[in-house]
């Protein structure tokens, strides 16, 4: 037993579990619901994210500048959280930026193609709120989004946002 | 690019900070969710993590007193893992009868970088370790009571979980029955 399956359960089961209250109080889920409840797991997300970046970063110089942060978050953050790097790291130089991993550490249990592509989002809301907390806590506003074609490949989208 | 810290040395701890402060944040959503503190440590106890393996661990085990005994070293290797420095948890307090003891952890790699704010004293935040013990011994058809009486988030010196056998259950019955 490795601590990372530990945190891949824990994360399954607070995902089971914030859509289960949902249902219970309501019954039938409508987008507005579904809406809550990644909203929810993003916001749990954002306070780890925050608080890792803060440890793993404690001794660090500080960055250049934001593509060096995102370079950090591709490589040491992502290593630290998913177990690996983002393969593919792509940018319009204009505060866009799209990381691809091929083989996402939490989807890699889900499916291997296209089978429960609609179960997908509920599982990325969590390391969606991590990057925006890690980057948060690294001095930028950002929004993040994930969407994924075929399991377990998916790409993360941030968003710098300019004051 | 070149970061001069030790990540290969750290790695572990720091999987176990993604874990634990995975677990706060969970906490702390259940708090916002549920108004009283009862509410929250029900929640914590219904959620399922690693049974299976508790429970395949415990299969075989021919009476409670080797029972304890695997359950304490699942939980060192666990805090192994963690990287928590300390021992296994030791096996202490049995009753006469030999069917209650208590298991003592020196370290509670839950409660990392956490401290309970005065308005939840009746939290019991590690709530899910006692869930997770009862539904692994459920799965190995023992029913058994699981309660903390000891814990460092509330000041103790140790975290101790005491657990007492109740009967074993059997096949044909429902098993929510003590």
């Amino acid at each position: 037993m490795t601590d990372e399956a530990l945190f891949e359960f824990l994360h399954m089961e607070i995902v089971s579990h914030v859509y289960k209250e949902q249902q219970a109080s309501k019954g039938e889920m409508d987008n507005k619901d579904r809406a809550a409840c990644v909203s929810v797991l993003e916001g749990m997300g954002f306070r780890v994210g925050q608080g890792l970046i803060e440890r793993l970063t404690r001794d660090s110089p500080s960055f250049k500048d934001e593509l060096d942060i995102m370079k950090f978050i591709c490589k040491d953050y992502w290593t630290k959280v998913f177990r690996r790097q983002v393969d593919n790291l792509r940018t319009n130089h204009q505060g866009t930026y799209v990381l691809q991993d091929n083989k996402f550490s939490l989807l890699t249990q889900l499916s291997g193609g296209k089978q429960y592509l609609d179960q997908a989002p509920k599982y990325l809301a969590f390391s969606c709120g991590m990057v925006r907390g890690a980057l948060s806590n690294l001095g930028l506003d950002s929004v993040v989004t994930a969407e994924v074609s075929v399991m377990p490949s998916c790409k993360f989208q941030v968003v710098i946002q300019k004051l | 690019m070149s970061r001069q810290s030790n990540r290969t040395t750290d790695s572990k701890k720091m999987n176990s900070e993604l874990f634990t402060l995975t677990y706060g944040a969970l906490v702390t959503q259940l708090c916002k969710d549920y108004e009283n503190d009862e509410e929250v440590n029900k929640q914590l106890d219904k959620m399922r993590l690693i049974e299976d393996f508790l429970a395949r661990s415990i299969g075989r085990c021919q009476d409670f007193r080797e029972t304890a005994d695997v359950i304490a070293k699942v939980i060192g290797k666990f805090q192994a893992n963690q990287n928590v420095s300390g021992v296994t948890p030791s096996v202490t307090n049995w009753s006469p009868a030999g069917d209650e003891f208590s298991l003592i952890l020196e370290n509670n790699p839950l409660v990392d970088f956490v401290e309970l704010p005065d308005n939840h004293n009746t939290l019991i935040y590690s709530n899910l370790l006692c869930g997770v013990l009862r539904g692994a011994l459920e799965m190995v058809q023992m029913a058994v009571d699981v309660r903390f009486v000891q814990d460092t988030l509330r000041g103790d010196n140790v975290t101790e979980i005491r657990m007492k056998f109740i009967k074993r259950i059997e096949e044909n019955l429902p098993a929510g029955d003590e």
